[in-house]
């Protein structure tokens, strides 16, 4: 007589259990803090919060020691816990031109005012394993942030005519990723909110597929810069915006060409992309990404993966994504089930015929 | 009577401050700035939670959402999913839905694959016990609120019973048709000529419609809606049921509903009637040959045997 | 509105500087076959999209009279109605099949389609239906289950006028339907889409650059050039005695057979 396995409950603490075990790793090693994460693993601090779209590096950083390093895993977890927090206010649109420049490099020009400032970067490091690391480590010189005129590079492109300007904010709120559904055809602000938290991997695979032939691209970086912006707010109280803090981030703008149209004249265009902390690779993959999608406004034709907005916005959130995907391990018997039984019948009918 | 009474609780009280202190006696945090303040505080993670986790204002925009949909059964309306602590896939939409819909008096049953035990269906109840305090409980009969994956229960629903489907993909064309823009407008249209295709072509190539689970139905003769992964057997009891089906798909956004006594067809044609299939067997536990069946492999050589997938089904009927 | 079953005027549609139709009108008649030509960039491809639906003109309007004998301006149409139509009483077939068909789904889907999307339910009736039209489109019936995609191109064009003329359409828009084939097979779609116009009264606009098939197929014919119409006329009289230099230019072109 078959009796049914039971004992779900006892199974789920147990796997718990040896989960925490696994966290905590070797007891005869020192535990990790979420400050030393915080610190010494800054970019994927960096990478979690925006993916977790919520800048705060002590909870990104705990996030990741509770995920034992998966970093998805950690962004899901950010994620889940932002959706709790009442939200009372909006700040005023980032002033990325006040940035207290920590990195500032141009592709499209040799200098510029402000300079090339190179900032700290892995570019121009040898990939040979620092054995030195794993030994006391160096002691980090602090480098001061730039304090001079950088005037953009679009800025200066747009005075010339050559750059189309975007379309100037005309006050009315953007429409929030995080509220509503995605609708599509999808607005640009939507599309831009998507692509910020969206998968680093996918986005890079995406904007690279563009450099490679699918999709246009003759791209350029006309500006990269990182560094410390003010997050400015104005509560109603005050009827004026105060500073509440500043956060690092880093911003890309891709300069491509255009071919122009019966009502407008040749001109460069532009991709832009905005990473929260400092994740160049994701602000460039998404200015590419930003541009390819703008195939369908620009009248050029959508040939590739990286211009076909349904398929890159649905398909760029990891928690979404790995959600879907890891559900396969849920049961589904019942399912598989019928499929067994219709295709015995159809089997047999088959078989029958022959 | 098998239902689970929630947590420490006392006799439920009236006044409102009577019903705070038996909201927390019932294991149940009350939200009060302070307190929130305080759990976040002294544990850093343990935070007071709302009943039924999300926010009151999430709970209407959900509630809108839910209404539009008994509104124009079968049709899919948008909504603005919250990322829940459960991943996206593990029912997030069904959760959602539950936690909108719950009051304190309801008295819950989860179940997956038909079976109260199931890993997630063990989660996913004690989730809600959790965060709501609710009743639980493992009878079909006894539950106001049933959430499920893939099955819906053996027992016939009855009136102020509420069934919630746990939906990977709401859109029934989606294998034919993956463009969302596209899909909307053939719903707006009323075009489901795509889908008669596709069942033309399983017909003509394997003499019976393709899809053993997730078969599409009319709904109130007008939208074509996916029943969720249950199997074909499974969808004549969405047809004129006393119940009230909610659908909710968190990572696809979308939310539908057919009402109590609403008409639900399996697509099908005049002359190749929709079937209903289960395994030609006898569950192995109480005898049963008309539920919806496992196949337990049990042994090396690939014997089988069959039991009912409808736990609480099987059990009433070994107890008769 | 006249008798004539659809007619456009003062139709205008420009890209950018170009003029892609520049004041055009025509009409048609129950059971004519008009076809329109000229050489690529001609406007004649444009002409047809404007009046099958597909685009809109920028100026000017195109009416139909439907089966109920109602004048309905397709610019005015809802989608919803303009599918209906285009499913029922009118039909289209593309240069290309692939445009044209559902490569993925068998012979008698594709023809079947139609029915089903009317609201037929009987799966031996579509069946039945789709096997009488691929012998009346000189297909083997045996193939009903086979895709398209292993079908030659002038089977693949037999589908798809099988596709469309299942409804049994007042009017059918061909975009260079013999584009592409074979000279012989060439030869043997026009004999069938000619025996078929005859047999059902079907109302035909086809666009073609090829001046025999002009010949062969239309009562009227209609020249384009630059977006305009430069002459129209009886089939006979265009091609014996064209008058406009440009379609004297056309005609001479042509090698004899």
């Amino acid at each position: 007589m078959y009796v049914a396995v039971k004992g779900g409950e006892a199974a789920i603490e147990a796997a718990h259990a040896w989960l925490a075990e696994r966290r905590r790793g070797d007891e005869a090693l020192p535990a990790l803090t979420p400050q030393q994460i915080e610190q010494q693993l800054g970019l994927a601090v960096d990478r979690v919060m925006a993916e977790g779209s919520c800048h705060d590096r002590g909870l990104a950083a705990l996030a990741i020691q509770q995920a034992r390093g998966d970093l998805i895993e950690a962004a899901f977890l950010l994620r889940a816990y932002r959706n709790t927090l009442s939200r009372f206010a909006a700040c005023e649109p980032l002033d990325t031109g006040l940035m207290r420049v920590q990195r500032r490099i141009s592709a499209t020009y040799k200098d510029l005012p402000g300079g090339q400032v190179l900032g700290p970067t892995f570019d121009y490091t040898h990939r040979l394993l620092d054995f030195a690391l794993a030994a006391e480590g160096h002691t980090p010189q602090e480098a001061e942030a730039v304090q001079a005129t950088m005037p953009r590079v679009t800025e200066l492109l747009a005075r010339e005519g050559l750059m189309a300007r975007d379309v100037p904010d005309d006050g009315t709120p953007p429409p929030d990723l995080t509220r509503e559904p995605l609708p599509f055809p999808t607005p640009r602000p939507l599309r831009l909110q998507s692509l910020a938290r969206g998968d680093e991997g996918f986005l890079l695979g995406l904007g690279y597929s563009t450099q490679r032939g699918y999709g246009n691209a003759h791209p350029f970086v006309a500006e990269l810069r990182m560094g410390e912006v003010e997050v400015m707010l104005a509560p109603t109280e005050l009827g004026f915006a105060i500073s509440i803090g500043d956060i690092t981030v880093t911003e890309c703008q891709m300069v491509n060409q255009f071919a122009g149209s019966a009502e407008t004249p040749p001109q460069f265009t532009r991709g832009y992309g905005l990473a929260m902390g400092h994740g160049e690779r994701r602000a460039m993959a998404m200015a590419l990404v930003d541009r390819a999608l703008m195939a369908q406004e620009l009248g050029e034709d959508v040939t590739a993966p990286a211009q076909d907005a349904e398929f890159v916005l649905l398909h760029a959130d990891n928690v979404e994504a790995t959600g879907f995907v890891e559900h396969l391990k849920l049961p589904h018997h019942v399912d598989f089930q019928s499929e067994l039984e219709k295709l015995r019948s159809i089997r047999a009918a088959w078989e029958a015929q022959a | 009577m098998n239902v689970i009474p929630p947590r420490n609780a006392p006799a439920p009280v009236r006044s409102p401050e009577g019903e705070a202190r038996g909201r927390e006696s019932a294991g149940q945090p009350v939200r009060s700035p302070e307190g929130e303040a305080r759990g976040r505080e002294s544990t850093g993670q343990d935070t007071a939670y709302n009943f039924a986790y999300l926010d009151e204002a999430t709970k209407r925009m959900i509630r809108r959402a839910i209404l539009k949909a008994l509104a124009i059964p079968g049709h899919q309306i948008p909504f603005g999913t919250r990322e829940m602590p459960l991943p996206y896939g593990w029912g997030t939409g069904g959760i959602q839905v539950t936690a909108a819909i719950l009051g304190p008096r309801d008295v819950l049953k989860v179940i997956d694959q038909g079976a109260d035990d199931t890993t997630n269906a063990v989660s996913i109840r004690a989730f809600f016990a959790r965060i709501a305090g609710i009743a639980t409980t493992t009878h079909t009969a006894d539950a106001t609120i049933i959430q499920t994956r893939h099955r819906i229960p053996e027992r016939p629903l009855r009136e102020g019973q509420v069934m919630v489907f746990q939906v990977p993909m709401p859109e029934p064309l989606f294998k034919l048709e993956p463009r969302l823009a596209e899909t909307r407008r053939l719903h707006a249209l009323g075009d489901y000529s795509l889908a008669q295709v596709k069942l033309y072509e399983d017909i003509a190539h394997q003499g019976e419609a393709g899809s053993a689970y997730n078969h599409p139905v009319m709904v109130g003769g007008r939208y074509l809606m996916s029943p969720s992964p249950i199997p074909g057997f499974d969808n004549p009891k969405l047809h004129n049921s006393p119940a009230i089906m909610l659908f909710g798909a968190g990572r696809e956004k979308k939310i539908y509903a057919v009402p109590p006594y609403t008409t639900v067809e399996s697509l099908d044609f005049d002359d190749h009637p929709f079937k209903p299939m289960r395994a030609p067997h006898a569950c192995s536990a109480c005898g049963s040959t008309t539920s919806y069946l496992d196949e337990i492999i049990a042994d090396d050589q690939g014997g089988r045997i069959y039991v009912c997938s409808d736990t609480d089904h099987c059990g009433e009927n070994q107890r008769r | 509105m006249s008798a004539a079953l659809l007619e456009a005027d003062g139709l205008h549609l420009r890209f950018g500087a170009v003029r892609a139709l520049d004041d055009v009108a025509l009409e048609i008649h129950p059971g004519e076959v008009v076809a329109i030509v000229g050489e690529s960039g001609s406007g004649k491809s444009t002409l047809l999209r404007v009046l099958a639906g597909h685009m809109a003109a920028q100026a000017g309007r195109v009416l139909y009279r439907d089966a109920v004998g109602d004048a309905r301006e397709i610019g005015a149409l809802g989608e919803a109605a303009k599918r209906r139509l285009m499913r029922s009483e009118w039909g289209f077939v593309h240069q290309n099949a692939r445009d044209g068909l559902r490569m993925g789904i068998s012979a008698g889907g594709n023809i079947g389609e139609r029915l089903m999307s009317a609201g037929t339910r009987n799966y031996a009736e579509i069946r039945a239906a789709a096997a009488d039209w691929m012998a009346r489109v000189e297909m083997d019936p045996a193939r009903i289950d086979e895709a398209p995609r292993n079908f030659s191109g002038g089977m693949q064009q037999r589908l798809q006028i099988a596709r469309c003329l299942v409804t049994q359409p007042r009017l059918v828009f061909m975009d260079e339907p013999t584009g592409g084939l074979d000279v012989s097979v060439q030869a043997r779609l026009l004999d069938l889409i000619r025996g078929l116009v005859a047999e059902l009264g079907l109302a035909v606009f086809f666009v073609t650059h090829d001046i025999a098939a002009a010949r062969l197929l239309a009562h009227r014919i209609i020249v384009m050039r630059h977006g305009r119409i430069v002459e129209q006329g009886l089939a006979d009289r265009v091609l014996d005695d064209p008058r406009h230099a440009y379609t004297q230019l056309l005609v001479a072109s042509v090698l004899s057979a």
